[in-house]
This record gives C-alpha cells, sequence and structure tokens, in this order.
C-alpha cells in the first residue's frame, strides 16, 4: 500500500465519520474569527437557540475595518470614523462577550490581521484542523496543519457542531528544488507558481508545497506560500512540519505546556508525507529560475519577472483567456510590449495576511535604509500585521528606517489590502503592493494593483516605478542578517 | 434554507473569465452586519458608471449600458451563464447572498472556485458544471435568441433548452438532498452529536494540548 501524503494524514486525525452519502464530518481544532464574515452566523445561533459547541477553540479579532492611523486608533472603537464599519467591530466585541469568545480587542497589543495573529499567539500548532471564514486561512497550512477558508455559514456550522460536513479533496505537490536567487523570496516563488499552474490550476486539491527552497524558508516565508493556495484555486496549502516549524512554536502563549511538550513534538515529527506516498499531481520549479515577480493584470495569474514586458493579449491562449488579458490591460491602462520597469506608480503598500510579519519589514527596511521615497508616489505606507509586530519592528528600529525613507509607520490590520478601512487607492492610481490580490477594484474604485514582494515594493517606493531589487543589492531574505548585503 | 427542486428561468450570459467575489460584491457592502439587502450592489463596479457605497438608494445610480444584466432583454433573469472559475477569490458568502437576493436561482459555468461553490448551495442556489463546449454552446444560443430560457430539473439532474435538447449534469447527494427539502445542515450535523463527542474524548485523550484548559 502506497504511503500517506501530509494531507492524508491531518484528514484521517480528524475524521469524525464517513457518511453514506459520501461526505464526512470533519473536527475543527481551532476557529478563528473577525468581524467581516461572523456576524451572521452569530445572528443564527442566537435564532436558532444554540450555544457554541466548545469555547476554547475560538479566538477572535477584528482587522478588516479597523483603521491604521494613530489618531483614530487612540480612541479605540469609539474613533472609527466610518459609522458602518464601528457597528461592525463594536458587533464582533458584542458577540465574543455575550457567547464567552476570547478576543483580542482593536487596542490590545495582540490585535493584529487574524492569520498573523493565530500563528504568533501559537494558537496554530502542527496537527491541528484551522478554519476562518477568510480565505486565507491557508496561510496556517505552513505548520503542517489542515487549515482552510470557509463561508458564514460554515462559521456558524463550526460554532454549533464543532465540525464540517466535507469533501476529501486531491492531492497536488508542488516541488521548488533549488536555491533562490539573491533578492528572491517567497512571495516570488508563489507569484511564479501562480504564473505557471493558473488561477485555477489548484482548484480541488490540497497542495503541499515541497523541495529544498521551501525546506530552506524561514516560517514566516513558508506561510507567505500557504496563504496564497488560494489565488492558485486550492483552499488548502501546506508544508511538512521540521525544525524550522518546531523552533518557530516553543514559548509562545497557546503552545502545548511543559508538561505535553515532548509528546506534542513527537506527534508533530509524524506530520510529513510519506516517502512513497502518492500524489495525484506533481508541478515543478526550479528556484535558481525564479525572479523577482510583478502582476500586470488583474488576476494573480497575470505575472511575469520584472525583466519582461507586459504581454500581448493575441499570443495568450484560447479566446476566453485573450479577452481577460485584454481587458486587463485595458483596466490597468498598460501597453503591450511595455516595460514593466516602466509602470510609473502613485502608491506602495507593505502589508496584508501575506507580508506584514518581522521577516518582511526587515525585507523591505534593508532597502528603504538610508534612501528617500521618490517625490512622485503620493504615499508609501507600512502596517504591519499585529501589534506585537509592530513593537518588534520598533525594537529594532525599523520603524524610524521608514520614517526618514518618507514611508508612513501605521497601527496594524488588513488596511490597503482590501480596502474596508480608509486606506484606498483612487481611480486610476497604480499601487506597488505585497498584498494578495490584483482584482479590479480591490484596492480602491478604479485602483490598479500591482502584486510584489515587500524588496521589491520598498524598492519602487524608492525609485517611483518597478525596478529590479537585485539591482538595489538587496539582500536574500533569511533568518540569518549576516547573510545580508547592505546597499 | 431555501429549497429547490424545479426551475425555469430566463438566462443572462455573462461572457467573462474568472469573475471573482470582489466583482461580485465589493468590499464596501461587506460592512453589513445582515444577510440580505445585497441584491441591488450584485456586480456594483460593472452595472452602475459611479461608485457605490452602502446605504445608498440605487435607484438614481448612472446605469452601465454595456453590462449584461441591464440589458431590457435580460430584465427577470433567474439562470446566470457564466465562464471558467467563477466565484474565485475569497470566501465572503456575501457573494451568493448577492445572486440569490438579485433573483438568480442557478448559475452554469465551465468551473468554479472551490469556497463560492459550496457557499452557495448552502443558500439555495443550485451551480451547474458543463465542460466548456456545451457552455459555449448556450452562451451562443442564449445570445442569439431572445427570451431564451432553460427548464432546470434537479431530481433528474436535466437541464431541457428551449429546443427540447436534455443536457445531464452531475451534482453530489448530499448537496441534492439538501436542496430538494431545503434542510439546515447544522441540524443534521448535530443527530451525529454522540459521534462528534466521542471522537472529541478520543482526540483529548490522544492529543490534550489540543484542549487550552489541560495545559
Amino acid at each position: 500500500m502506497a504511503g500517506q501524503t501530509l494531507y492524508d494524514k491531518l484528514w484521517s486525525r480528524h475524521l469524525v465519520k464517513e457518511r453514506d452519502d459520501g461526505t464526512a464530518l470533519i473536527y475543527i481544532d481551532r476557529h478563528l474569527l473577525h468581524e467581516v464574515t461572523s456576524p451572521q452566523a452569530f445572528e443564527g445561533l442566537r435564532l436558532a437557540g444554540r450555544k457554541p459547541w466548545r469555547l476554547d477553540t475560538n479566538l477572535a479579532t477584528p482587522d478588516h475595518n479597523v483603521p491604521t492611523t494613530l489618531k483614530e486608533r487612540a480612541e479605540g472603537n469609539a474613533g472609527i470614523v466610518d459609522p458602518v464599519s464601528r457597528i461592525q467591530v463594536e458587533t464582533l466585541d458584542d458577540n465574543c462577550t455575550s457567547f464567552g469568545i476570547e478576543e483580542f480587542r482593536i487596542n490590545d497589543a495582540r490585535q493584529g490581521i487574524v492569520h498573523v495573529v493565530g500563528p504568533e499567539q501559537g494558537a496554530t500548532q502542527p496537527g491541528m484542523t484551522v478554519v476562518c471564514g477568510d480565505s486565507h486561512t491557508a496561510t496556517h497550512g505552513a505548520f503542517g496543519a489542515l487549515a482552510h477558508g470557509i463561508g458564514t455559514s460554515e462559521v456558524e456550522h463550526v460554532l454549533a457542531t464543532q465540525c464540517l460536513i466535507q469533501h476529501k479533496m486531491k492531492n497536488l505537490q508542488v516541488r521548488v528544488e533549488g536555491e533562490l536567487g539573491l533578492g528572491v523570496t517567497a512571495k516570488d516563488i508563489v507569484l511564479a507558481v501562480i504564473g505557471k499552474i493558473g488561477t485555477a490550476g489548484g482548484t480541488g486539491y490540497a497542495i503541499e508545497f515541497a523541495g529544498s527552497a521551501i525546506r530552506e524558508l524561514s516560517m514566516e516565508g513558508r506561510m507567505t506560500i500557504c496563504n496564497m493556495a488560494i489565488e492558485a484555486g486550492a483552499r488548502v496549502g501546506l508544508v511538512a512540519v521540521d525544525d524550522t516549524t518546531i523552533e518557530y512554536l516553543r514559548r509562545r502563549p497557546f503552545a502545548p505546556s511543559e508538561k505535553y511538550l515532548d509528546a506534542a513534538v513527537a506527534d508533530w515529527r509524524e506530520l510529513v508525507s510519506d516517502a512513497d506516498a502518492a500524489f495525484d499531481k506533481v508541478v515543478e520549479l526550479d528556484a535558481a529560475a525564479i525572479e523577482p515577480q510583478v502582476t500586470w493584470g488583474t488576476s494573480p495569474e497575470m505575472v511575469a519577472g520584472v525583466g519582461a514586458q507586459v504581454p500581448d493579449p493575441a499570443a495568450a491562449g484560447d479566446e476566453t483567456v485573450q479577452q481577460g488579458v485584454s481587458r486587463a490591460l485595458e483596466y490597468m491602462g498598460l501597453q503591450v510590449g511595455q516595460q514593466i520597469t516602466d509602470i510609473q506608480l502613485d502608491k506602495v503598500f507593505i502589508g496584508s495576511c501575506t507580508n506584514s510579519r518581522i521577516e518582511d519589514l526587515r525585507e523591505a527596511s534593508r532597502v528603504a535604509k538610508g534612501r528617500k521615497v521618490a517625490d512622485t508616489i503620493q504615499l508609501a505606507m507600512v502596517v504591519p500585521g499585529s501589534g506585537l509586530v509592530k513593537r518588534q519592528a520598533e525594537e529594532e528600529g525599523l520603524d524610524k528606517i521608514f520614517l526618514e525613507a518618507g514611508f508612513e509607520w501605521r497601527e496594524p490590520g488588513c488596511s490597503m489590502c482590501l480596502a474596508m478601512n480608509a486606506d484606498k487607492l483612487g481611480t486610476g492610481e497604480h499601487c506597488a503592493s505585497t498584498s494578495n490580490r490584483n482584482f479590479e477594484g480591490r484596492q480602491g474604485y478604479g485602483g490598479r494593483t500591482h502584486l510584489v514582494s515587500p524588496a521589491m515594493a520598498a524598492a519602487a517606493a524608492i525609485a517611483g516605478h518597478f525596478v529590479d531589487v537585485r539591482d538595489f543589492g538587496a539582500g536574500r531574505a533569511a533568518n540569518d542578517d549576516s547573510q545580508v548585503q547592505e546597499a | 434554507m431555501r429549497q429547490f427542486d424545479r426551475h425555469q428561468g430566463l438566462v443572462a450570459p455573462m461572457d467573462r473569465a474568472n469573475v471573482d467575489t470582489d466583482l461580485i460584491i465589493p468590499k464596501q457592502f461587506l460592512k453589513s452586519i445582515k444577510r440580505t439587502g445585497f441584491g441591488p450592489n450584485l456586480f456594483d463596479e460593472l452595472r452602475y458608471l459611479d461608485e457605490g457605497y452602502p446605504g445608498q438608494d440605487v435607484a438614481n445610480r448612472p446605469l452601465n449600458p454595456d453590462f449584461v444584466l441591464n440589458q431590457s432583454r435580460y430584465q427577470g433573469a433567474s439562470v446566470l451563464l457564466a465562464r471558467r472559475n467563477f466565484g474565485c477569490g475569497s470566501s465572503r458568502e456575501h457573494a451568493p447572498w448577492a445572486l440569490e437576493d438579485f433573483g438568480f436561482r442557478v448559475i452554469i459555468a465551465p468551473s468554479f472556485a472551490d469556497i463560492f461553490y459550496n457557499n452557495a448551495f448552502k443558500n439555495g442556489l443550485l451551480l451547474i458544471t458543463f465542460d466548456e463546449a456545451t457552455v459555449d454552446r448556450l452562451f451562443q444560443e442564449a445570445e442569439a435568441e431572445e427570451g431564451y430560457r432553460l427548464d432546470v430539473d434537479l431530481e433528474s439532474q436535466q437541464v431541457i433548452t428551449p429546443h427540447g435538447e436534455t443536457l445531464t449534469f452531475e451534482v453530489d447527494s448530499f448537496r441534492k438532498q439538501c436542496l430538494l427539502e431545503g434542510l439546515d445542515d447544522i441540524g443534521l450535523t448535530l443527530k451525529d452529536g454522540d459521534a462528534i463527542a466521542d471522537f472529541e474524548q478520543r482526540h483529548r485523550q490522544a492529543r490534550p494540548w489540543l484542549f487550552r484548559q489541560a495545559g
């Protein structure tokens, strides 16, 4: 019998019951909540007279709507200028209070983007099932946890039953072998993967990211990659457990206590795909061939190396794809054959659940250090993923580097990734963004998003247009700062 | 949940691949704490020529005459014909809420994004997948023939065209049963409450660190 994949193992560990109709009940270990996708679920519980099945699995924090300026944040919820946003955040507080769910409120130092907060607290652990009413829940798969986004009906279902009704997914392995070039990061890997397999390439699959280039990544880098599994169509992204995973988790507040730590670590070590495990599909990439990536269109698959040109729709595949590319170029205001490096920018956003962790901010700060944001850039902002990331960055002096370079240094939240708060693009504005989606209107009505790594975003802010960060002498993102070459 | 057995309705063809959930319902409308009222803002950025905001009276907003749902021949459409990877992007259930609130009961496409597919069925929408060639043909017919309607029968898993052609589709039996009976799946799962409690007990014994009070 063939061995099991990591996904197969996680599935078996949580299988409550297989039903005659082909569905399965899967037990959920961790449920993360935020203000946007939970109010209707709590209301549903109330209307049906149901209570949460188990309280200690739930952890909530407001993130999508929260303002990021110190002025608005100073007053807590009362400082949220948009009354509709304020009601949504207050509703989360009220629901968590009345149902007894732990919440990190707006001005708690532990508040932040839910996918930054969970891992940072050790609330995301190997071998768990982790769900949240947010598609970027795939992030937590970086820990060898089975994690995916759910809709509001399922948020209610998990609250009421601690289970989800699921169909087993297929297994896709993405192998990235070799060594990344200097200045090329986890973000570039995942954008290159999406460029290769397309935004529906992973539909129906759980993707396990494997290979030497993935093993070499820090937990932050692995989270960046799993975060964007959904942009390749896969609800689940996974990375096998190794020493990097286990070291990251030690002494985090929600991590196993000393009493159970040895048993937990032994259990976690099993969370790797067996050598003879069978995958339904395997995709391979050569790490050394990956360039810094920039999206030029309105879908994450519309991506190219920074040295490339804006493509010709006529060369883009079948008629449906060609139409999509033509429409994207019109929306983005780009010309066929234009150099990516000639795209002029108006705003720069460094943040989001993809790239707002401490390593991301270090990577961007190394490029920004001693330089100035170009005069043509109206706004360059850095939004840490959580209050604790912000505090650590300040202890390392990163805030000063950014501020001296002309970046704004903000309070934690989702911010301009989806522009539910006041941080947004104006019509026609081009933005170098470290977020995950470049859909039409995503960052503001008529706004034009280009997805890049933190280092590429910082370099673009300095130059005013895209540049190859490798020409900036940017260091390779790694745990070891000594590898970094200063510009 | 709203029950679905058979539906006959006018078809609106939306000729665009990778329609994402931001396009279906833009983020400013996600601030609502209700499940209803999203219909007027379905496809907001395609439907109107100005920028929409929550709580606005849409009656006076300028309509985009080129957008399919604004054309007189598609008024009252309840079957949406779409292209590949429909519903990609976020997990917002506001997307199916908006489609349902607008009046759609059926969406036909060559493929759907996973989370959207799941969310749609939980809100009484029937999603049907046909191969690209079949969808192409339906597009041609719906665009060529004004008043083009499809008759969709879930029980027999068939779509019947105005020309009497019968197309069979696949749907998994659990989702089918939930739609046919309008079932509350939380109530169904709670019938397995003992199995869940038994699993939970074994899980706690095997991995006590997953239960915080144990630590």
